[in-house]
């Protein structure tokens, strides 16, 4: 935040001087945040498959030691090497040694926001390695030069007009051609060449399961396979809180990935890898990059739970008007913004006041994640380590005592909803900063105090 | 010490105390009718369900509607009279131009119209990814309500690869519109067997 370079609200400024992209923008995501309302009202057990999802999570987190030690063991059973990484820059060395010790210069990848956040791509194409992003929205914002703004939509930022400009400056569409059938078929022909041309591939992992050995990766596109079955060499990398116990918790979680994500009722491929094929070599990359650290902050650790389906940012209105680059971070949104500072506090500290401690993204939160929650505890930390800034700290200060005063509380944010609704010019004033911009996004529907009530009490 | 050894002594240092995991869920949802449900999930993920009562009419299917196709495999040796011989054991790559493969699904969800498939059922891995598209022939009675049910019958079976195929391959990345076929299958038919 005091590096000279913009933080998130002067990032959201920028996002905020096209006004009719930022309606857009909240738009889609708020069309996507209701499908997913919709799929989970399709399921009675919806509630009752959260709290199994969150208990079998707080399970993971205080049975990791063991759980990581039965799945490494079955892996290299099952003949997958596994490696180690304390952090990004070992996680991308062995990357790295695996594709040299094979001679392998040009690679495919499928979405993995663990290489975003190891930034592996420029580590291998500073040591001559071409990588191809194979997912299309991954591939649209590398031949943008960009980085993705969403976990699970990584060009949601992107109108189809500019997706038609740069396939037409890379691939040779027609120009002015931006009918997204006929964009994706051209990107359907550009990427299967590289499928088949390509001797090794990467993938993310969405489940590894400690009791088979096995790791499940989730697609759409069917990019992850392509890649991996036509490759020599496939490598996957995983933070170590992907683990689940056994192989039928794979059910509860593959019930609710989806649905949170998209509003599908489930990805249209969950592909189990379990032993490389014959010929092919197979290895898996354990990486922690801070991850034992938070597993040690009590308040933050449960951010570990995270299975990123992105429903947090679809939900969140400030998310939604400031769009995922505004957050200077690879993982954007909610649970971005507690991740975040537990890398490196003073760099992200203005991303726990990205937020209006709404609520809603904990209420949509498949692993019951205490999002909101966690961004008020870590406002608390930043300000009393000194790095939060002046304007920050006095709205902290003013949150922090309207939350230590539940009636008061109650009283200001019914107040402040009618503030809201009728009169929003007079929030937008300097104590507030997030909302210096324009209008207010949109008042929550209850305040987080109504919210805190009926959840506590049910 | 190396990174595993650090990894594993942070973690041990840092977990919290030891929480008991939840018991199954109980009573999750269960369909009148699975296939109903099914056919009706397929056709919402752009795939099209279609009874049949024997081979014959699967190969009778595949004569009318995909008789402009060129490469049609199969790993069902019921369908060998419609499809291409000697196919199997080559390179993956090979198969880049395969219009239709056909195999078969251990079982079905009615939730989600996933398909079950494990490797041996593929004949290679990337068979089912690979095709223009895709038809996956199902046992009527194997067609359960879901997931946990699902994961009940695949128990502690053996497979070097498996996976839910759900529909076909798609992508919603440019601005949210649903596009079929991004890389794999462009459709996907489910030939739903009636047992005998
Ligand atoms: S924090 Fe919860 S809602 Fe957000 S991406 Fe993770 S699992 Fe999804």
């Amino acid at each position: 935040m005091n590096t000279g370079r913009k933080d998130h609200a002067g990032l959201a400024d920028i996002f905020n001087e096209d006004e009719a992209r930022v309606d857009w923008h909240d738009e889609t995501l708020w069309f996507v945040r209701a499908k997913r309302d919709k799929a989970a009202h399709t399921l009675p057990e919806w509630e009752a498959l959260r709290e199994n999802a969150s208990q079998i999570k707080d399970n993971v987190l205080s049975n990791l030691h063991d759980y990581l030690l039965e799945f490494e063991a079955k892996a290299q059973q099952n003949g997958i090497t596994v490696h180690w990484a304390a952090d990004a820059e070992e996680h991308n060395q062995i990357v790295h040694s695996i594709l040299k010790a094979q001679n392998v210069t040009r690679i495919v990848k499928s979405k993995s926001m663990l290489t975003e956040e190891c930034h592996l791509n420029e580590h291998l194409q500073k040591n001559g390695i071409e990588v191809i992003d194979t997912d299309l929205g991954e591939r649209i914002v590398q031949l943008a030069e960009e980085p993705p703004s969403h976990i699970v939509l990584p060009c949601i930022h992107k109108k189809k007009e500019e997706i038609g400009e740069l396939f037409h400056e890379h691939l040779g569409t027609p120009k002015g051609e931006s009918d997204p059938q006929f964009l994706t078929a051209a990107a359907r022909v550009h990427l299967r060449e590289k499928f088949l041309t390509r001797k090794a591939a990467i993938t993310g992992v969405n489940f590894a399961v400690a009791e088979t050995g096995e790791f499940v990766v989730c697609t759409n596109e069917g990019n992850a396979d392509m890649g991996a079955h036509l490759s020599d060499v496939h490598i996957a990398c995983m933070g170590i809180e992907k683990i689940i116990p056994k192989r039928k918790h794979l059910a509860v979680f593959l019930r609710l990935l989806a649905r949170s994500a998209t509003g599908q009722p489930i990805t249209t491929y969950s592909s189990h890898f379990n032993k490389p094929r014959a010929g092919q070599e197979m290895h898996l990359v354990l990486v922690d990059n801070g991850r034992t650290k938070q597993l040690g902050r009590a308040d933050f650790r449960n951010s570990l739970k995270c299975i990123r389906c992105g429903a947090c940012m679809n939900t969140c209105p400030v998310y939604r008007r400031s769009g995922g680059h505004s957050y200077h971070t690879a993982i954007a949104g909610p649970i971005g913004s507690i991740l975040a500072p537990n890398l490196d506090m003073k760099e992200y500290a203005d991303l726990p006041f990205a937020s209006t401690l709404c609520g809603s993204c904990t209420n949509v939160c498949p692993v019951k994640i205490n999002i909101h929650e966690q961004l008020y505890k870590w406002r608390q930390v930043i300000v009393k380590e000194g790095y939060a800034d002046t304007g920050k700290t006095i709205a902290m200060k003013a949150m922090d005592f309207t939350l230590s005063h539940p009636s008061l509380y109650k009283t200001a944010g019914k107040a402040g909803r009618w503030v809201m609704k009728n009169a929003p010019f007079m929030v937008n004033n300097k104590l507030n900063a997030w909302y210096k911009q324009r209008d207010m996004p949109e008042p929550p529907k209850q305040s987080f105090s109504e919210w805190y009530k009926k959840n506590n009490n049910e | 010490m190396n990174s595993r050894a650090q990894i594993l002594s942070r973690i041990k240092e840092h977990q919290p105390e030891l929480t008991s995991l939840p018991a199954d869920l109980t009573a999750p949802l269960q369909y009148a009718d699975p296939v109903a449900m099914f056919s009706t999930v397929l056709g919402n993920i752009g795939g099209t369900a279609v009874p049949v009562s024997s081979y014959e009419e699967i190969q009778d299917y595949i004569k009318t509607h995909f008789a402009d196709q060129k490469r049609i495999i199969s790993t069902l040796p019921e369908l060998a009279e419609v499809t291409e011989a000697g196919w199997e054991g080559q390179d993956p790559h090979n198969y880049e131009d395969i219009d239709i493969a056909l195999i078969k699904a251990h079982f079905g969800v009615a939730e989600n119209a996933a398909l079950w498939v494990t490797e041996e059922l593929m004949q290679q891995r990337v068979v089912p990814f690979i095709c223009q598209q895709l038809a996956v022939v199902v046992q009527r009675k194997d067609i359960y309500s879901n997931m946990h049910e699902a994961y009940g019958k695949v128990a502690d079976s053996v497979y070097g690869f498996g996976t839910f195929i759900a529909g076909p391959s798609k992508t919603a990345d440019i601005e949210q519109s649903l596009v079929l076929g991004a890389h794999g299958p462009k459709n996907m038919t489910v030939f739903i067997m009636e047992s005998r």
